[in-house]
């Protein structure tokens, strides 16, 4: 199971996957309102597609098949669209998109390795599973399972049927998930068998590359009783240039059995001129307890989903975020803390620091279901403005259907405190550096909800570094 | 109309202040009309009101258009309740009344619509500590008075229908500004039947002392009521105006879909109350939104008990600056009732300010929704909001919403919202119970504790009956 990379797909015939590129010049592209709701992914895309993968199982084709023809049917998101509501939907075209063909030189491409201890790490670029080394023997002896997507449903099918897109999409991506199901060939899928603790993170990280590139990341974690991992996984683009007209539309599913502990980090730093969906499901049963915290920097337009299902007494989740927002990005984050079972606790606290003329929507939703009784969840969204032309829209949510919970939630538009840059200001620090440190400041009240500190500083590092990149 | 038959649907408690006591509404005369306008809603119904009220031709225009923006929309269920399908527009009344001119004393009121009022305590409260007072049954007002201390100061009160005949210059000036006949499905279809409401104009620099009140009373089955209120105060001036309103309880389901419209010249100051009890078969969708110049002051204080449905979300567009809007909300929604309320602040200018603090009782399978909107376009500095919303969940079946929007853009302002949702402590009832009170009383207790920093801000003859409606509302609530 250790053999990865060249399980991936077998030679395509990369150019026939190419939307050609004469019939985008000779007309001009249709309106939103107009447009084919698939657009660059046609019917001939996706039959180009099915044809490079007759190496895997039918019932994978055939989820596939549905899963296209879900994404056919569904509509673009509209303006009118409550779940889209803020959202620049107008912004969301398929046009120039299309399954890259993988140059050469992309091959070898790899993101700058994060510097921290890792149990393995899996690297895909362009939907395809670079060759990695082998899973270290400890980890096999255990049972731990660490291989690219494709490798999973071919070897460990029973377990992946089980996992994989288990629970509805339902926070209003629900076309891009279908999407992202039709074309997906790469995403890691992690599992760790009962009782089995491991203490550095497993990495997977996602590389698209050259103009129009489309990826569909798809990773899978699953932890059963008692198991404790840690998970990263990075979206990158190795070119920073301007107009890169990536798309992205990824996607996870994680598990966290009775008494399990889950730690996962989402890195999105895709190119400047990405479109990119992430869809976050998870589920956390009987005592388990998930954090999983989702850096946002990347992308011209990018949205992230994420729906916690608390299923089992004793279940919490920790979701958190952090976002720097600079030019002209939007960032659109749409949550759901699902209480599902009594005596369940949620915490969710997502950050945004905006500059220039960035958006960011933050949507949340707390729902207790009639019979969870002693729910205690909170919901936390801070907005810090940096610029005159910024802009925080805030709909936090609360649906409550039992009355013996504790519910709050709180949302703040603000910026730097003066009176905390008075202060270091009168202690001899310079503004610039004053402010600084009062956003890193801002984002480490995050940060330090996690454990591993090697994975906090380079986390930190990374924010940093995009921030003081932005600010002059 | 000599010949009225008295139809007591149930008999009332002891009299009380008006719109409270939800049994103290449910009783109804029957009335002739000499004014119907008959069933369902098309150009005919439109041009049949406009007649009877021998309206100016751009108000009838103005109506026919509103019909037809009505018809265009559809209805907002991708948000809001699909209740909202249950209603059927074909089978309204949209105009019954005895005539269009309001009486300007008690005795020449007819005898059975004095009576309705006289039992709701109407004229006694007049008495007591009103400036001025209009009462309108159905589609028009019946009573419309005004002290004379208050008329001499240049105050105008008259119903709206009478302010179109005698003041339409400063009518025409500001009606459907403030809330565009366009806004929503319902304000357009106000816009086409309006009928009743009151006209308020208070001129530069005059306090009125006194709470000026509206008391509106729906009296027939399948009738819809769409009073028109639009109150300008002029420079400097301060108002309070409340007002009041009840039905009896039908097994069809009435409309009531009003606007108000409120101007607040620079450095005005005005109060409006609300304080709705109708019958639980009586869909309320109201749109109420003010106008806030220079360094002026909008505060609604809006309470909300009775009805099926309540949609109705105060706001205020802060347009001049340091302009300051206010919202104060209660709401309880027992069994089979939906309250969903809110509020709305737009600030549009520099150092404007606004705060809504909203309070819900769930009681049974009750379900209350905060719905709420801040919005800080950009370009402008030292906005500020605050906003807290309370939720109080009496039984284990009853349900809560909270779902705000807030906009802000640009770094000099300060914006912040928080809202939680508890039980009654039962350490409290326990107690309150130890000291000798029943579960009801303690429960009572404690849901008054609960409003109560809200309700003091309330004139007090109304504060006193809240209270003891919700001690009537919580004692079937538990056990």
């Amino acid at each position: 199971m250790a053999e990865t990379g060249k399980s991936a797909c077998a030679p395509q015939n990369l150019s026939a996957l190419r939307y050609p590129t004469s019939e985008i010049q000779m007309s001009a592209l249709p309106d939103i309102q107009t447009a084919a709701p698939t657009g660059a992914f046609t019917p001939d895309v996706f039959a180009s597609h099915l044809a490079g993968l007759g190496h895997l199982p039918q019932w994978w084709l055939d989820r596939k098949r549905e899963a296209w023809n879900r994404f056919s049917a569904l509509p673009l998101p509209q303006r009118t669209d409550e779940l889209w509501r803020f959202s620049s939907v107008q912004g969301i075209r398929l046009e120039r998109a299309h399954l890259s063909a993988v140059p050469g030189q992309a091959l070898a491409l790899r993101p700058t390795p994060l510097d921290f201890a890792q149990s393995a790490s899996l690297t895909f670029t362009n939907n395809r599973a670079l060759p990695a080394g082998s899973l270290p023997s400890d980890l096999r002896e255990k049972g731990v399972i660490f291989c690219p997507l494709e490798e999973a449903l071919t070897q460990h099918a029973d377990l992946f049927r089980q996992h994989f897109m288990a629970q509805p999409v339902n926070l209003g991506s629900e076309k891009f998930a279908a999407l992202n199901a039709a074309l997906t060939t790469s995403g890691a899928f992690l599992y760790v068998p009962r009782g089995v603790e491991i203490a550095p993170p497993f990495v997977a990280a996602h590389v698209a590359s050259g103009e129009g590139a489309a990826v569909f990341p798809h990773t899978i974690v699953v932890l059963e009783d008692n198991a404790k991992a840690i998970l990263v996984e990075s979206f990158s683009s190795p070119e920073s240039s301007p107009a890169s007209g990536h798309f992205a539309a990824g996607q996870n599913d994680l598990f966290a059995g009775p008494g399990s502990q889950l730690t996962y980090v989402g890195a999105q730093d895709w190119s400047r001129d990405a479109l990119a969906f992430q869809l976050n499901s998870t589920v956390v049963q009987r005592d388990a307890r998930v954090l999983s915290l989702n850096i946002h920097l990347g992308g011209r337009q990018s949205r992230h989903e994420s729906h916690s299902r608390l299923q089992g007494p004793g279940a919490h989740s920790e979701m958190l975020a952090l976002t720097v927002a600079h030019g002209a990005q939007e960032f659109d984050q749409r949550t759901l803390q699902s209480h599902q079972a009594p005596h369940t606790s949620s915490n969710l606290l997502y950050k945004n620091a905006l500059l220039d003329q960035a958006r960011t929507i933050f949507s949340g939703l707390i729902i207790v279901d009639p019979d969870a009784q002693k729910t205690d969840a909170y919901q936390s969204n801070r907005n810090l403005l940096l610029s005159d032309d910024a802009e925080a829209n805030s709909l936090p949510g609360l649906e409550i259907q039992a009355n013996d919970v504790r519910c709050s939630h709180g949302a703040t538009s603000s910026h730097v405190d003066e009176e905390q840059m008075f202060y270091l200001e009168s202690r001899g620090i310079p503004p610039v550096v004053a402010r600084e440190l009062l956003v890193f400041g801002f984002f480490e009240e995050v940060l330090n909800k996690l454990e591993n500190e090697e994975l906090h500083a380079t986390l930190r590092e990374l924010i940093q570094t995009k921030f003081k990149h932005q600010t002059p | 109309m000599a010949d009225t038959d008295i139809l007591e649907t149930q008999t009332a408690a002891a009299s009380s202040v008006a719109g409270i006591d939800q049994s103290v509404g449910d009783f109804k005369y029957d009335v002739k009309y000499d004014f119907d306008a008959g069933t369902g809603l098309s150009e005919r119904t439109i041009r049949y009101i406009s007649d009877v009220k021998k309206e100016a031709p751009w108000i009838r225009e103005f109506r026919l258009n509103a019909l037809k923006t009505f018809l265009a929309k559809p209805l907002p269920t991708h948000w809001a309740t699909r209740d909202l399908e249950n209603l059927n527009f074909d089978k309204i009344r949209y105009y019954l009344s005895q005539g269009t001119k309001p009486k300007r004393t008690w005795d020449e009121v007819p005898a059975d619509i004095k009576k309705t009022f006289e039992r709701l305590g109407i004229p006694e409260q007049e008495r007591k500590f009103l400036a001025g007072v209009e009462a309108q049954f159905d589609s028009e007002a019946a009573y419309s008075n005004i002290k004379e201390v208050v008329s001499k100061q240049g105050v105008i009160f008259v119903n709206s229908s009478e302010a179109l005949r005698t003041h339409p210059e400063i009518f025409r000036k500001w009606f459907g500004k403030v809330i565009p006949t366009g806004d929503n499905k319902f304000s357009a279809l106000n816009s086409a039947v309006f009928s009743g409401g009151s006209f308020i104009y208070v001129p530069p620099g005059v306090k009125v002392a006194h709470p000026l009140q509206a008391y509106f009373r729906i009296n027939a089955e399948n009738f819809g009521q769409f009073e028109r209120t639009l109150i300008i105060v002029d420079e400097g001036s301060e108002l309070t105006y409340m007002e009041g309103c009840t039905a009896p309880k039908f097994s069809t389901s009435t409309l009531h879909s009003a606007v108000v419209e409120l101007v607040a010249l620079k450095g005005a100051k005005i109060q409006y109350i609300t304080v709705q009890n109708w019958a639980p078969n009586v869909y309320n969708l109201v749109t109420k939104r003010g106008l806030a110049h220079e360094e002026a002051e909008i505060k609604w204080i809006d309470c909300n008990i009775g009805s099926r449905l309540t949609m109705k979300y105060p706001g205020v567009v802060l347009k001049g600056r340091k302009s300051r809007g206010e919202v104060l909300s209660i709401a309880l929604a027992n069994d089979g009732q939906h309250q969903d309320t809110g509020a709305k602040m737009v600030h549009a200018a520099d150092e404007t300010t606004s705060s809504i603090v909203a309070k819900s009782i769930s009681v049974g399978q009750g379900r209350s929704t905060y719905r709420g909107l801040v919005h800080i376009p950009r370009r402008l500095k030292g906005c500020k909001n605050n906003t807290e919303c309370d939720a109080l969940l009496i039984n284990t079946n009853s349900r809560t919403d909270t779902y705000p929007a807030i906009t802000v853009r640009g770094q000099q302002h300060a914006v912040q919202h928080e809202a939680s949702v508890s039980k009654v402590s039962e350490e409290m009832i326990f107690y309150m119970q130890s000291r000798g009170l029943t579960e009801a009383q303690a429960m009572s207790l404690a849901v008054n504790g609960f409003v109560n920093d809200l309700v003091r801000q309330f004139p007090m003859e109304y504060s006193v009956e809240l209270k003891r409606l919700i001690d009537l509302e919580m004692e079937s609530s538990v056990g």
